[in-house]
């Protein structure tokens, strides 16, 4: 059994005197333990707000969850308040997007590590903070004892972003859920926060879901991927065979809209027309469809579905030809 | 890749400011505005003097030394003479030393006061921020009626209400006028501090509520009240004068105080105008001290004045 299995999540945001918005509109996926998942799509495409939904952090009101996020047989939806608290940062980790703003500016890194020691392993300050040590060296972060003491301001931003992982790690979760946790850094910082990442769920065997609009790092990390757009999957592969041969035109785009080392020089990128807008994207025909070079008549009418397609699912009406030239893997 | 640069640049932005904390930077700026230096100085003056007072005044405010002369003159009003600089008051007791004792009674108040109206205030903020929904309501509404009335008149009434004033009704009644203020300003910022990124950070990592407001939230959601406070410091030693001035300050007019000392000489204002501007222009300055420390403060602790 999968360690958690996300079925027909679907998040609807309802804001009075407006039209409810779809955020996430039936998302299914597995994540066996010790797998890498990547949710990949670009921004308000539902890939933060899942995440958001399966740790139970979106607000009561105006946000209605609905289908199952089943952890390790539990129906993480249906748990209590309590129970979730108990759960977020024991067994399930997350670590954001903006290392500077998720952390607390005005208390030391010490005590933000030891807070989640003491709070879900019940250990004394002064265990605690032995531990916070070996964290922060396990990371790779120099001269812990002096960071320890330190303001989150006082560290670099990989320095940040590897305190963060440290949090999200103390309590050895078994689910870890990294939201763009390289979107805020520089590309040198990103290979080694990466490659941190990778090393430290193949030891401890966390699962890791990895939420992206970054190909690359997908590319790097990730077993499966699944191609978010307009709040549903769209592409559902594994890695080799989704860079090898995108399917769905979005994907493809995607992949073509990467700057490529061994491109021509001058040769111009190309990018995918247009932008995500819409209240209910899939009410009628495919959301992707006023943007997609593919797109045919019946594409504005008809929702595409969900096909299994050779190991993959596809939800599309003219998926692009194999061989069709596109990207190849990129390098993390 | 293209799709990350416009978050990238926001964070870029942030580190540039980031390599110095808010209060470091912040008091860097004000050991150079001048304006900051002379309200620190009168303030630093005036809390060694009221805290000396008893040693530096040449005489006993309350011993009635130069009676002799006010009964012989009839009802005259002792002037300046060796031993004491600004003469004596109505009841012949030394003016010098009245007024520097005076300090003490207005530091009593004006602290007094603040500590309690920021404690409430920090009470009452602190529900309506961190519970929201119907206590937030009711919170606010009580500190909007509270806001609706003058502050001044206010805390006439509140004073009003006391059968017997002394200086603790005073303290009282001014700390309940500043509390709508503190609690209001406090709310503001922890309900900016609930949708931060850190407070969802925190949650996610199961934190207890109770750790979430005390320890993420509010630490992050003072500095504008600590800015507040030097400038209730000022208007809470005003407002204290004005209730001792109009009789409803402490009774006991043994320790004097510098609002109680301008009502007692309102009838011979005209005669002795110096018995009123004496104290007078001490509360002007004790005031303008505390409030160009607070605009001082409040302009460095602006992050959107941070160099």
């Amino acid at each position: 059994m999968a360690l958690l299995e996300v079925r027909d999540l679907t998040v609807v945001f309802q804001r009075r005197g407006e039209e409810p918005f779809r955020a996430v509109d039936g998302v299914s996926f597995d994540v066996e333990p010790g797998q890498t998942v990547g949710l990949v799509g670009e921004s308000g495409c539902g890939k933060s707000v899942t995440s958001l939904a399966i740790m139970g952090l979106l607000p009561k009101r105006g946000a209605t969850v609905t289908g199952t996020v089943t952890y390790d047989g539990t129906d993480l939806l249906k748990l209590s308040d309590k129970q979730m608290r108990d759960k977020r940062g024991s067994e399930l980790g997350m670590v954001f997007q903006d290392p500077l703003s998720s952390l607390n500016p005005v208390i030391p890194i010490g005590i933000q590590v030891t807070e989640v020691l003491e709070r879900h392993r019940g250990l004394a300050r002064k265990e605690a903070m032995i531990e916070a040590k070996n964290l922060l060296d396990k990371v790779g972060i120099p001269d812990p004892n002096r960071r320890l003491k330190e303001y989150p301001h006082q560290l670099s931003g990989g320095m940040r972003q590897r305190a963060l992982i440290a949090i999200a790690l103390a309590c050895r979760p078994k689910l870890l859920i990294a939201d763009e946790p390289t979107t805020a850094l520089d590309v040198t910082i990103q290979a080694q926060i990466l490659s941190l990442m990778k090393e430290l769920v193949q030891d401890l065997g966390t699962a890791l879901v990895m939420i992206t609009h970054d190909l690359g790092v997908v590319a790097g990390l990730c077993d499966e991927v699944n191609v978010l757009y307009g709040g549903k999957v769209v592409e559902k592969a594994n890695r080799h065979p989704l860079f090898a041969e995108p399917r769905h035109p979005y994907t493809h785009g995607l992949l073509s809209s990467i700057p490529r080392l061994d491109a021509a020089p001058g040769e111009k990128l190309t990018p995918i027309k247009g932008s995500v807008a819409d209240n209910i994207p899939w009410a009628q025909g495919c959301a992707f469809a006023p943007r997609c070079p593919n797109a045919l008549d019946v594409c504005v009418q008809v929702t595409p579905a969900e096909e299994d397609q050779l190991g993959r699912l596809l939800r599309c009406h003219n998926p692009v030809v194999p061989g069709t030239p596109a990207a190849e893997e990129v390098p993390v | 890749m293209a799709l990350g640069v416009s978050k990238k640049e926001k964070i870029d932005d942030l580190a540039e400011t980031a390599g110095v904390s808010l209060a470091a930077s912040a008091w860097k700026r004000l050991k150079r505005s001048p304006v900051f230096i002379i309200g620190a100085v009168i303030i630093g003056i005036f809390i060694v003097v009221s805290l000396l007072s008893p040693w530096l005044a040449p005489h006993d405010p309350s011993d009635k030394m130069l009676i002799d002369q006010v009964v012989k003159a009839r009802n005259e009003i002792p002037p300046a003479q060796p031993g004491h600089p600004l003469g004596g008051d109505l009841q012949g007791r030394d003016f010098f030393s009245r007024l520097l004792v005076g300090s003490q009674q207005t530091l009593i108040v004006g602290v007094g006061a603040t500590l309690i109206g920021l404690t409430g205030g920090l009470i009452l903020g602190t529900l309506a921020g961190a519970i929201g929904g119907w206590v937030d309501s009711m919170v606010m509404r009580l500190v909007d009626v509270m806001l609706s009335l003058p502050s001044l008149l206010l805390a006439f009434s509140i004073a009003a209400m006391f059968a017997r004033p002394s200086q603790f009704t005073v303290i009282l009644a001014v700390a309940i006028v500043q509390i709508p203020v503190f609690a209001r300003l406090l709310r503001g910022s922890m309900l900016a501090q609930r949708h931060s990124d850190h407070v969802l950070a925190a949650t996610a990592l199961g934190v207890k509520k109770g750790a979430i407001v005390f320890r993420h939230m509010l630490p992050n959601s003072l500095s504008p009240v600590i800015v507040q406070s030097t400038l209730v410091l000022a208007t809470a030693i005003i407002e204290a004068a004005a209730l001792s001035f109009l009789g409803l300050g402490n009774p006991d007019d043994r320790i004097p105080e510098w609002g109680q000392m301008l009502g007692d000489v309102q009838n011979v204002f005209d005669t002795h105008p110096h018995l009123a501007a004496w104290p007078a222009v001490c509360i002007i300055i004790v005031a303008l001290g505390f409030t160009l420390m607070g605009e001082t403060l409040r302009e460095a602790l602006d992050p959107k004045n941070r160099r």
